[in-house]
C-alpha cells in the first residue's frame, strides 16, 4: 500500500487547479468542468480515507455526490444553452446585471 | 306606582335627552326645524317630569335613594358602580336644570331661528339641538352622580359641551377665529381646573379606597385627623377645580370669552347651570370642607375677591352680554362664599334663583340682541353697528315693551330687590358673612351695592333715553316663542324667593335632609334693611349718572371722568389677560419654541437625520461589493474558506 499521503497531495492539487479554473477562467462550460476537478477532489479524499479506515461511509458518499453532480451539470448546461441563445456567448463576464 | 318604582325612573333623565339627541341627529336634518326644536324641547320638558316625580316621591320618603343600574369598572381594589343618587340635593339640581334647560330649549326655537339666518347657516339649526340636548344629559350625570368618577363624567361631558357651543359659530368672530379661540380658552382653561379636581379624585381614592359619596363623606372625619395635610390638600385641589368649572378667581377669565356661543348658550350653560356645578360640588363635599377650616377660608376668599372684583369690571362694559357674563361670575362669587362659610342651604337658595333670574336677563338681552339687528335690516342704509353694544342702544322700552318688563324684572331681582327672589336669596348669604366675617360682610355689601349699579347702569343705557342709532331706532319686539319662556323665567324670578322664605326655610328644611341639619339662618333686618337700601341707591345713582349722559353712540362713559384711571382698569378688566399673557402664555410660548427649534429640530432631528445618513454612507460603500460579476463573488467565497480555515488551524 502506498502511503495514505499521495493521493491527499494529489486532491490538493486537484482542488487547487479547480479553484483557479473557477477565478480565472471565462468560458461558463470551463467553470462548470472545474467545478467538477473539485467534487472529485473531494471524492478522492472521501474514498482514499474510506479504505484506510475501512469503512464503507466514504464510498457511499461519492455516489451521492455524484449523483448530485451529475444533477448539477445538467441544470448547468441547460442554463449555458438558454444563456447562449439570449446572449450569443457564454462568457461569464457578460453576465453581471444584477449589481448593486 | 309606588314611590319606591318613581325611583327607579333615575336613568331617565339621562337617557330621555340622550333619545332626543339620537331622534335628531338621524331625523332632525331631513324633517326640519320645528321637528328638531320640539323634539328636543320635549327630551328636555320629559327630563323635567320625570325630576318633578322624583321630587314628589322625596317629599314623602325624603332620605336619599341609590338607582344603581350596572357596575362600571371594577379593577382590584377600585369598583365603580354607574349609579344614581336621588336625595334632596340632588333634586333640587335636576329640577333647576331641567326647567330653565327647557325654556331655554323653547326660548331657542324661535332664536336660532333668526340667528341661523343671520349667520347665513341654516343648515346648523338642528346641531345646536344636538349639543344641547347632549349638555342636558352630561349636566344631569353630573348632578346624579353617587360617586366622584361618575360625577367627573359629567362634568367633562358638560366643559365638552361648551366648548362645543361656544364655538358653535367656529368660523365667526375676530378675525375669522376669535370665536374658536374663545371654545378653546373656556376648555383650557378648564383642563386647567379639571387638573386640579382629578388630583383631588385620585388622593380620595389613594386615603379613602373608595369614591363613593357616603362611603367617602363617613370617613372624612377620621381621614382628616389622621391626615391634615392630605384633607388640605384635596380640599384646595377640589377649589381648583371649582375655580375653573365656577369662573373664579383665577381662573375666571373664559366666561366673558364664552359670550362668543349663541345667547341660549349663554343663558344655560354660562349662567344658569353648568357654572354652578363648582357651587354643586362645594355643597355635595360639606363633610370635607367642614373638616378643614383653612380650606373654608381660602373658599370666602375667593369667592369673596371674585365676587368684588368682577362687579367691578362689569361696570366698566359695554357689551350687554360681557356686563352680564362679569355679573354672573360675582354671582357665583356670593355663592362660593356663602358655600365656603358653611351656609350651605344660602349657596344653593341663590344658585336657584340665580338661575332664575339670570336665564331670563341673558335671554332677555338676545331678545334686545335680535331686535336690533332686526332694525338693522329694517333701516336700509344704515352703517353696521354692533348689536351687542350698549351705546348704539336706548330707547328700546318703547320698541320692545314685553322684553322690557322681563329684563327689568330680571335686573332688580339682581339688584336685590324685595320682594324678588334675588333680595332673599341674597340677603341670607349677607347674613351668614354678617354673622363672624365682618371683612367679608363689607366686601360683599359693597359688591350688592356695584351690582344695583351696573344693572341700573345697564337697563338705562338699554332701554330709557332715545334711541341712539337707527337700528335701535328700528328694533322691534321678538316673536312669542321667545317671549313666553321670558314671561315664566320672569315670574320665576318674582316668586323665586318663596322656596325659602325668612321664618319659614322650605329649602333648608328640604335640604338637611342631605346637608345634615343646621341652624336656619335668622332674618336680620339691619342686614335685609342695608342690602335693601344699597340697592335702590345704586339703581338711582345708575339712573342719576346714565340718564343724563351724552346723547350719542359710542361716547365716552359718564363715569369716566370722575374716575380716571379707576375706570379705566374697569373697562380693560384690570388686565387680567394681559397679565396672564405675558405671566404665562407669553413664557410658555417661548418654551415651546424653545423645544421645537433647538431641541426638536436641533438634537432630536440631527441624532435621526445622522443615523439615516450613516446608514446610507455604509451602503454605498458595501454596494460596490455588489458588482455583478460571478467571479468576484466567487473570489469572495474563496476568501472566506480561506479565513475560516486560517482561524480553526490557528486556534
Amino acid at each position: 500500500m502506498f502511503p495514505v499521503v499521495y493521493p491527499i497531495i494529489l486532491a490538493v492539487i486537484l482542488f487547487s487547479l479547480g479553484i483557479v479554473g473557477v477565478l480565472l477562467r471565462k468560458n461558463a462550460i470551463v467553470i462548470l468542468m472545474s467545478l467538477e476537478l473539485m467534487f472529485n477532489a473531494a471524492n478522492l479524499v472521501f474514498i482514499t480515507f474510506a479504505n484506510y479506515y475501512q469503512n464503507l461511509d466514504g464510498q457511499v458518499f461519492i455516489i451521492f455526490v455524484m449523483v448530485t453532480a451529475a444533477a448539477e451539470v445538467a441544470v448547468g448546461l441547460a442554463l449555458i444553452v438558454d444563456i447562449f441563445r439570449s446572449k450569443k456567448t457564454i462568457s461569464i463576464d457578460e453576465m453581471h446585471s444584477l449589481k448593486g | 306606582m309606588e314611590s319606591g318604582q318613581i325611583f327607579n325612573l333615575v336613568p331617565w333623565i339621562v337617557f330621555l335627552p340622550l333619545i332626543g339627541l339620537a331622534v335628531n341627529i338621524l331625523l332632525g336634518r331631513r324633517l326640519g326645524e320645528t321637528f328638531s326644536g320640539v323634539v328636543a324641547s320635549l327630551a328636555s320638558g320629559l327630563t323635567f317630569v320625570v325630576a318633578v316625580l322624583l321630587a314628589a316621591a322625596l317629599a314623602s320618603a325624603p332620605n336619599a335613594r341609590v338607582v344603581s343600574p350596572w357596575e362600571w369598572i371594577s379593577i382590584g381594589e377600585l369598583t365603580v358602580r354607574w349609579a344614581f343618587r336621588v336625595d334632596t340635593l340632588s333634586v333640587v339640581m335636576m329640577l333647576v336644570v331641567s326647567l330653565v334647560g327647557t325654556l331655554i330649549h323653547v326660548y331657542s326655537i324661535g332664536y336660532m331661528h333668526n340667528d341661523v339666518r343671520h349667520n347665513g347657516d341654516p343648515g346648523r339649526y338642528t346641531r345646536f339641538f344636538i349639543f344641547m340636548n347632549l349638555f342636558i344629559a352630561a349636566m344631569m350625570i353630573l348632578v346624579s352622580a353617587d360617586n366622584f368618577l361618575m360625577m367627573f363624567v359629567g362634568w367633562e361631558g358638560v366643559g365638552l359641551c361648551s366648548y362645543l357651543l361656544i364655538g358653535f359659530w367656529y368660523e365667526k368672530g375676530k378675525n375669522g377665529t376669535g370665536n374658536a379661540d374663545a371654545a378653546k380658552k373656556a376648555f383650557i382653561t378648564n383642563r386647567i381646573g379639571d387638573f386640579g379636581l382629578l388630583i383631588a379624585l385620585f388622593l380620595i381614592f389613594g386615603y379613602f379606597g373608595s369614591l363613593q359619596f357616603d362611603e367617602v363623606f363617613s370617613q372624612a372625619a377620621n381621614v382628616a385627623a389622621a391626615h391634615p395635610g392630605v384633607m388640605l390638600l384635596i380640599t384646595l385641589a377640589m377649589l381648583l377645580g371649582v375655580t375653573g368649572k365656577s369662573a373664579q378667581i383665577p381662573l375666571f377669565v373664559w366666561l366673558p370669552d364664552a359670550m362668543a356661543g349663541p345667547t341660549p348658550v349663554s343663558a344655560l350653560i354660562h349662567a344658569a347651570t353648568m357654572v354652578t356645578a363648582g357651587v354643586y360640588l362645594v355643597a355635595r363635599s360639606t363633610a370635607f370642607y367642614s373638616v378643614v377650616p383653612v380650606a373654608q377660608t381660602v373658599v370666602i376668599w375667593v369667592g369673596t375677591l371674585t365676587a368684588l372684583l368682577a362687579a367691578t369690571i362689569a361696570l366698566g362694559q359695554y357689551d350687554i352680554k360681557k356686563v352680564l357674563a362679569y355679573s354672573t361670575i360675582s354671582q357665583l362669587g356670593f355663592m362660593v362664599a356663602a358655600v365656603g362659610m358653611g351656609a350651605m342651604v344660602a349657596g344653593m337658595f341663590h344658585l336657584v334663583t340665580h338661575a332664575f333670574f339670570k336665564g331670563l336677563l341673558f335671554l332677555a338681552a338676545g331678545s334686545v340682541i335680535q331686535g336690533m339687528e332686526r332694525g338693522m335690516h329694517g333701516s336700509h342704509g344704515s352703517a353696521e353697528t354692533d348689536p351687542q353694544d350698549m351705546r348704539n342702544m336706548g330707547g328700546l322700552r318703547k320698541k320692545m315693551p314685553l322684553t322690557y318688563w322681563v329684563y327689568l324684572i330680571g335686573g332688580l331681582a339682581l339688584s336685590g330687590i324685595a320682594p324678588l327672589a334675588g333680595f332673599f336669596s341674597k340677603d341670607e348669604i349677607l347674613g351668614a358673612a354678617y354673622n363672624g366675617h365682618a371683612a367679608v360682610f363689607a366686601l360683599l355689601v359693597i359688591t350688592a351695592f356695584l351690582t344695583a349699579f351696573y344693572m341700573g347702569r345697564q337697563l338705562v343705557m338699554v332701554f330709557f333715553g332715545k334711541p341712539f342709532t337707527a337700528a335701535a331706532e328700528h328694533a322691534s319686539e321678538s316673536p312669542r316663542v321667545v317671549t313666553i319662556p321670558l314671561i315664566i323665567l320672569a315670574l320665576l324670578s318674582v316668586l323665586g324667593g318663596v322656596l325659602n322664605l325668612p321664618g319659614v326655610h322650605t329649602l333648608e328644611h328640604w335640604l338637611a335632609h342631605t346637608l345634615g341639619e343646621g341652624e336656619p339662618a335668622g332674618f336680620i333686618w339691619l342686614v335685609a334693611g342695608l342690602s335693601f337700601f344699597l340697592a335702590l341707591l345704586g339703581l338711582g345713582a345708575a339712573w342719576f349718572i346714565y340718564s343724563r349722559r351724552v346723547q350719542k353712540a359710542e361716547a365716552d362713559d359718564p363715569l369716566k371722568k370722575p374716575l380716571g384711571a379707576l375706570f379705566t382698569g374697569m373697562e380693560h378688566k384690570w388686565w387680567v389677560d394681559e397679565f396672564y399673557q405675558a405671566l404665562i402664555l407669553n413664557p410658555y410660548k417661548a418654551f415651546a419654541q424653545f423645544m421645537a427649534d433647538p431641541v426638536d429640530l436641533g438634537v432630536i432631528d440631527r441624532v435621526g437625520g445622522g443615523l439615516a445618513a450613516g446608514t446610507r454612507t455604509l451602503a454605498e460603500g458595501l454596494r460596490k461589493l455588489e458588482n455583478g460579476y460571478v467571479r468576484s463573488y466567487a473570489l469572495w467565497m474563496v476568501v472566506g474558506l480561506l479565513a475560516i480555515m486560517m482561524y480553526l488551524f490557528l486556534s
